[in-house]
């Protein structure tokens, strides 16, 4: 008879277990602690002790204009970025997706800057969009046109910090695609050369469709990276000039590490992570109705 | 098939443009690192200049860089060898006994805004004593590593046919003496991807260090982000900063490109 030991029956908890521990003390506690502190109106500065004000905080929070606006600035953002990014992504990966002389460099080249440290990419963009030095404005001089103040303009910040988003992120979405297109069968192809399509029917009818799930799930990834996008942003003009490039992150971090107005910035990171959650929800649903 | 010569010279001019815009702030960034101060601000910016090795001098000759460098590596090195040894176990038995639920729940650590869980920390590690204390950095790096390591290790771990651990467990080994002698020795590369994937996340990382980390345990994205709050910005030294801290992600990724890919692009393909 062979004679099982506590660790063999009960392995599929052990194994896990010590993961699980760290996750529900290290992510869980604390997201259960900033639901809560989201009722009160603790102030760490004030040296009151916390009191459970209810539904009265989200209800301050949600009618300061300056929480509404980097709401917006976060959607927008986000919006901007994601569409630019699914578009030359796509485009990218189609244009890849041949055998070139050159093929092995530009693949590295694709993987640079998803690993470039955020906040170092970000300073040397801000010597790019430096007005008075900067290679931006040089490039523009250059086609005749006049001097942008890039980061320094609250009316072209955020496209600006758009901008190098789409610089950091479009490889990953090439990268994917790339991937997704390698794994497609070859069969619809075949009957659709029989059949006498032509080029542009084929990326229509056929490529674009069935990619349609790998392209989804990259703009899943994507969309969840950017709405809560941080490091740049904050390297970059910190939020500013003004208010206006302040997205729902950085307004939250500075309501926690710069006010110290606890329960108010549990709101906002409340609502920020219902966000991103309710994002990755609607988008997964959606894969799976492509996919059916 | 043939294409006709102007599409080709089309294609591949295509090609450059696209590594041209990849490469540009790289490169930028490289040749600004060699530029004295007078260099950086002429205008016209200047392409053609005298390089000096004099902004390298001055950031590797200063203790504190030096300190800056061992932190981000010990944070780094720790925070993976963490994640391994807590997460390739739960990988396997999620892998092995199909529990989905239990990938969500450590997943959701990935898709979690970070700043959700570095406000209750800050409270607790200030009343801990633990702020600016390697403890606490490397914790909170942790959790950047350890949804990595089960996310890719799992789909490693679920691709390796279950006869190699059943007929171990028929002559008499245990599934936990299988998973360590037959199954962790063939999943080398699966372990390297998610090795060096989770070391760039933890290198990147740039929130939990700035608000943990104070003068003694202070990572390098925190020290180039401090270069440029001075009035005055040196942008050479800040280059010479931004190559230094760029240059290790990059060295591993160009050695380990086959599978940086594979676990950028893992499990969004296969649907």
């Amino acid at each position: 008879m062979i004679r099982t030991g506590f660790m063999e029956r009960n392995l599929r908890w052990v194994f896990p277990l010590p993961a699980v521990v760290f996750v529900v003390v290290l992510m869980l506690f604390p997201v259960v602690y900033t639901v809560f502190l989201s009722f009160t109106n603790w102030n760490l500065t004030s040296g009151m002790p916390l009191s459970f004000v209810g539904l009265k905080s989200y209800a301050r929070v949600f009618s300061e204009p300056r929480f509404l606006a980097a709401i917006g600035r976060t959607f927008s953002f986000t919006g901007m970025a994601l569409a630019l990014e699914t578009f030359f992504g796509v485009a990218l990966a189609l244009v890849l997706n041949r055998e070139f002389r050159g093929k092995g460099p530009i693949k590295l080249f694709l993987l640079l800057p998803l690993v470039a440290t955020p906040v170092a990419v970000g300073i040397v963009f801000n010597l790019f969009y430096d007005p008075t030095i900067g290679l931006a404005n040089w490039m523009l001089s250059l086609a005749g046109i006049p001097k942008i103040e890039w980061v320094s303009n609250t009316a072209t910040v955020l496209p600006a910090l758009v901008l190098v988003d789409v610089w950091q992120w479009t490889p990953m979405i090439a990268l994917i695609c790339l991937a997704g297109l390698a794994s497609l069968p070859s069969d619809p192809y075949e009957s659709a050369r029989v059949d006498g399509a032509t080029a542009p029917q084929i990326l229509w009818r056929i490529t674009l469709p069935m990619l349609a799930p790998t392209i989804l799930t990259a703009m899943i990834l994507r969309s969840v990276d950017a709405l809560k996008t941080f490091d740049i942003i904050f390297a970059m003009t910190g939020g500013g000039p003004g208010y206006s490039s302040e997205t729902l992150n950085i307004l939250g971090f500075k309501y926690s590490f710069d006010y110290f107005k606890m329960g108010q910035s549990s709101v906002m990171l409340v609502t920020l992570f219902t966000i991103v959650l309710a994002a990755s929800l609607v988008i997964m649903k959606l894969r799976d109705k492509v996919e059916a | 098939m043939r294409q006709n010569p102007v599409t080709r010279i089309l294609f591949y001019l295509g090609i450059l443009l696209i590594a041209v815009i990849l490469l540009f702030p790289f490169l930028w960034m490289l040749m600004s690192s060699f530029k004295t101060q007078v260099d950086i601000i002429s205008w016209p910016p200047k392409f053609i200049f005298e390089p000096t090795l004099r902004n390298y001098e001055r950031v590797f000759g200063e203790q504190d860089f030096l300190q800056y460098f061992k932190n981000s590596t010990i944070v780094g090195v720790s925070a993976v060898a963490g994640a391994l040894l807590l997460g390739l176990p739960a990988a396997y038995s999620i892998a092995r006994f199909g529990q989905k639920r239990l990938s969500v729940f450590i997943l959701v650590a990935r898709l979690m805004p970070g700043i959700s869980f570095l406000m209750p920390w800050y409270i607790v590690f200030s009343r801990l004593g633990l702020m600016d204390s390697y403890t606490a950095l490397i914790l909170s790096h942790l959790l950047i590593t350890l949804p990595v390591v089960v996310w890719i290790m799992s789909s490693y771990f679920e691709a390796i046919p279950r006869e190699l651990e059943e007929s171990a467990m028929v002559d008499g080994a245990t599934m936990q003496r299988a998973f360590v002698s037959i199954i962790l020795p063939i999943s080398g590369p699966g372990v390297v991807t998610a090795t060096t994937l989770s070391f760039i996340f933890s290198w990147n990382n740039f929130m939990f260090s700035q608000v943990l980390s104070m003068q003694k345990t202070k990572t390098l994205p925190i020290a180039v982000y401090n270069f440029v709050s001075y009035a005055e910005v040196d942008w050479g030294a800040v280059m010479a900063v931004a190559v230094a801290i760029m240059t290790p992600a990059i060295i591993l990724t160009m050695i380990f490109q086959k599978y940086v890919v594979k676990g950028l692009t893992m499990g969004a393909v296969k649907g």
